[in-house]
């Protein structure tokens, strides 16, 4: 799946979001993976780490740059993807699915890009 | 913006691009490791028509670049390609070079594409007063490079591809062929074995409406070897594993060549004239001036370009080019230090905040298997 899923929002720093109750689950797009080209490490924050809206938590680094990671809602990391810390390219082959990276308990979810708004955003 | 002859070609096969030196290059095709892979256990085909191509012609040829660049050009044989330098007059690297010699007065300069109209500039300049003629076709000639073990067995067998001398054709040595396309139409290919991988390979100069069917031929050719089109981030991983320098990051105007590890390349004896920067040359960097070495690391993470390099409380030096080695597997990095620590074994690459252990390590990172004799079958 590479297309934005209309189930999901979005952010302007090119990660998605899925919701579960109180649960986000984060990942980055497919467009933000295909710019970085193959991902070779990735650094996320370990569960129970408390992530502010806007901040850099993580880092996603591919043979040629590194991506930056930002929280984008407050809360605690419940659970990061050992998966993707292990076999980083899952971020290139499944960004949407087992690609997915982290995910945060929140109290308060902020307003989020639309997959119509971010297929705008990046001109696809 | 100019498009490489090659462009249909890589919109066809879902090339991502970059804009490199104001041209639309392909940066990757799928995957940077399985292109870098490629090129290390099989081939990859490179689009380099960004290059800037500038002959030199005329009975006083030779003798002009010798004063242009860094190098005796007017030494090398026809036939045969040399690596040089573009020197500012204090000193500082405008350009690195190669160089063909395609006749007894006809020599073909390839300059980086970024570095276009300074090398244009400068060498016109330079040429100035001798019997010559500086031409630039960098619009007129397409660049194809063609890297990687399997290289010579691709060639051979494109059909229609005539090269005589491709058994004796040696490192840094270019042969005129010609290639009839399956319409019948002939063209003449300027095939050299040089490359920027650090792997065998040819590269072929030739007219843009020649290069689609130069490409596609060799593509289908090599399909069934494991070629395939490879992107300027493969290029880039290659070059950096095997420890060549890229303009704009080991090189700078602010860079003497003895800094870079080009001493050998700058033509210094007594007997070999005067050449722009020879002066500045001679007199040596300043004291202190930092020198370019190998860094490798521990883990997944890479130095970058523009990452200190520390040693306790202190910046020693800073990373230019640096990467996780596909090949290798561990991070590597070129820096430039400063020459007291040129030694130390206790360096650290600050990567955004944490420090890692890095240590100094002879340049290239990576050299090509030595083929093995026919009939050893030992391992």
């Amino acid at each position: 799946m590479t297309e934005p899923s209309p189930d999901l929002g979005y952010t302007a720093e090119h990660e998605w979001v899925a919701v579960d109750g109180d649960v986000a689950t984060i990942g980055i797009t497919a467009y933000a993976a295909e710019k970085l080209g193959d991902v070779v490490y990735v650094d996320l924050p370990k569960p129970g780490s408390n992530v502010a809206s806007g901040k850099v938590v993580g880092e996603i680094e591919s043979t040629k740059s590194v991506g930056e990671l930002f929280a984008p809602v407050d809360g605690e990391v419940v659970e990061s993807n050992q998966a993707v810390v292990d076999d980083p390219t899952l971020v290139n082959s499944d960004p949407f699915g087992d690609g997915w990276l982290i995910k945060v308990r929140f109290a308060a979810l902020p307003e989020l890009l639309s997959a119509d708004d971010y297929a705008k955003l990046t001109g696809e | 913006m100019p498009n490489s002859p090659l462009h249909d070609r890589h919109v066809a096969a879902g090339a991502a691009f970059t804009d490199f030196a104001g041209w639309q290059m392909p940066v990757r095709y799928s995957s940077d490791l399985a292109e870098h892979a490629a090129v290390r256990t099989a081939a990859g085909l490179f689009d380099l028509s960004h290059m800037a191509e500038i002959v030199v012609l005329g009975a006083e040829a030779g003798a002009a670049l010798d004063y242009a660049l860094a190098g005796k050009l007017s030494a090398i044989e026809e036939g045969q390609a040399k690596y040089s330098l573009l020197l500012a007059p204090d000193g500082g690297i405008l350009d690195d070079l190669v160089v063909y010699r395609t006749g007894p007065d006809r020599f073909l300069v390839v300059a980086n594409a970024a570095n276009h109209d300074v090398a244009v500039r400068e060498l016109r300049e330079r040429a100035e007063g001798f019997d010559c003629m500086v031409e630039d076709e960098s619009d007129d000639i397409a660049l194809i490079a063609l890297q990687g073990p399997l290289s010579e067995e691709i060639l051979r067998n494109v059909e229609g591809f005539d090269a005589p001398g491709l058994d004796d054709l040696r490192y840094y040595r270019a042969i005129p062929c010609t290639y009839l396309d399956r319409h019948g139409r002939d063209h003449n290919v300027l095939v050299a074995r040089t490359g920027y991988t650090g792997e065998d390979g040819f590269e072929f100069y030739l007219a843009p409406d020649a290069a689609p069917a130069l490409w596609d031929a060799l593509l289908e050719t090599g399909a069934g070897s494991g070629l395939v089109p490879a992107g300027l981030a493969a290029r880039d991983t290659l070059r950096l594993e095997a420890g060549m320098p890229l303009y704009g990051h080991e090189l700078s105007t602010g860079t003497f060549p003895v800094q870079a590890g080009l001493g050998r390349v700058v033509a210094l004896k007594a007997k070999e004239g005067d050449f722009v920067g020879r002066s500045a040359v001679e007199a040596g960097p300043p004291a202190g001036a930092r020198v370019l070495v190998g860094l490798r690391s521990e883990g997944k993470r890479a130095g970058r370009a523009g990452y200190p390099v520390v040693r306790g409380d202190d910046v020693v030096g800073e990373v230019t080019s640096g990467a996780l080695s596909p090949t290798l597997g561990y991070p590597i990095a070129m820096a430039y230090l400063d020459p007291g620590v040129a030694e130390a074994t206790d360096l650290e690459l600050d990567v955004r905040g944490s420090r890692i252990a890095a240590s100094i390590t002879a340049l290239p990172f990576y050299t090509k298997p030595v083929s093995r004799p026919e009939g050893d079958a030992h391992d």
